[in-house]
């Protein structure tokens, strides 16, 4: 089960915890892996771990030129892209009152508009093949909300709603859009915390623990195999029962 | 029948899966060759790719016929 053998995927903020994870989860599957992100030196690293079927396509996603030239770079580079997964996200954390235009623009034009434009990219070449998955990373605050991230929520929610109307455009084409939610996910980004707002966190927390990136690869790997082929619009909500919705 | 004329239909038997005498020039992709809009959106690309021209998405939305088609393409190529 969960063969991705032949498969060509491009995953975005491969340089990240997350994302490095779930390139080399699909790879482990067999499948051919397109490592994007900003920084090229943690790309490079990656690539060399998991040797052959991977390439390096650095993009950055604030740039709209260079995130229409993803997709084809991708497709120039592993010859298909049969699936994207949107993991690259920023954050600009600060409340409500204090949010300045920039802050709330930077969020939305990477977490939420490059996703968009990456999308349209590859859906082209998707409809053609009659075979396409595509998984969005967002996050249980696009749920929930959470103070302090308006602007990430309201990306994070952006991106559900868009996922949803994309995959019911394209889905007697034999493609699906699915969102993989993560909850508490134990990353250089979490390590930053300090121990009691560690503590604080994982009393919200009903198993008990954070979540590791492979929590989220596994989730990514099965929205991304053919055996999920009745599965789209769903958002798989990975967060140790935090918020069941 | 226009060798320009023949190809698009070829294009559209092969993506419709519809009958060839069933694509005449009046024909309507979406209502007598049971297109859906993304079909029509697939025709246009199909379109492009097989004459090597770009159809600007204001002008796609005119192409509603077999005929339409031929004609734009004619004046196109």
């Amino acid at each position: 089960m969960f063969d991705l053998s032949g498969k060509c995927a491009l995953v975005t903020g491969a340089s990240g915890g997350i994302g490095a994870e779930i390139a080399r989860a699909l790879h482990a599957r067999g499948a051919v892996v397109g490592l994007s992100g900003t920084r090229e030196a943690p790309l490079r690293e990656l690539a060399a771990e998991l040797g052959e079927r991977a390439h390096v396509l650095p993009c950055d996603l604030s740039d709209p030129e260079a995130v229409e030239a993803l997709p084809k770079a991708a497709i120039e580079a592993m010859g298909a892209l049969d699936i994207l997964v949107n993991n690259a996200g920023i954050t600009r954390d600060t409340l409500f009152m204090r949010l300045k235009d920039e802050d709330w623009q930077a969020v939305i034009d990477v977490n939420l508009t490059a996703a968009m434009r990456l999308c349209r990219g590859a859906v082209r070449g998707m409809i053609k093949a009659r075979w396409g998955r595509i998984v969005n990373i967002t996050s249980v605050v696009g749920t929930t909300g959470n103070p302090g991230q308006a602007n990430y929520c309201a990306a994070k929610a952006g991106l559900v709603g868009l996922s949803k109307s994309l995959a019911q455009e394209v889905a007697a084409r034999g493609i699906t859009v699915n969102c993989v939610a993560p909850g508490f996910i134990a990353t250089a980004m979490t390590d930053k915390l300090t121990d009691e707002q560690k503590a604080g966190i994982l009393g919200a927390v009903p198993v008990g623990a954070m979540g590791t990136p492979a929590d989220i690869a596994a989730a990514v790997v099965y929205l991304a195999s053919s055996e999920a082929g009745y599965v789209t619009g769903a958002t798989l909500h990975v967060n140790g029962g935090m918020a069941m919705v | 029948m226009s060798d320009i004329a023949d190809r698009v239909k070829k294009i559209v038997v092969e993506h419709l899966g519809v009958e060839e005498d069933k694509v005449i020039e009046s024909a309507s992709f979406i209502d007598d060759l049971g297109a859906d809009s993304l079909d029509t959106v697939e025709l246009v690309m199909a379109f492009e790719e097989e004459f090597g021209i770009e159809i600007p998405d204001d002008a796609a939305e005119t192409i509603q016929t077999f005929g339409d088609a031929v004609k734009f393409i004619q004046e196109a190529a």
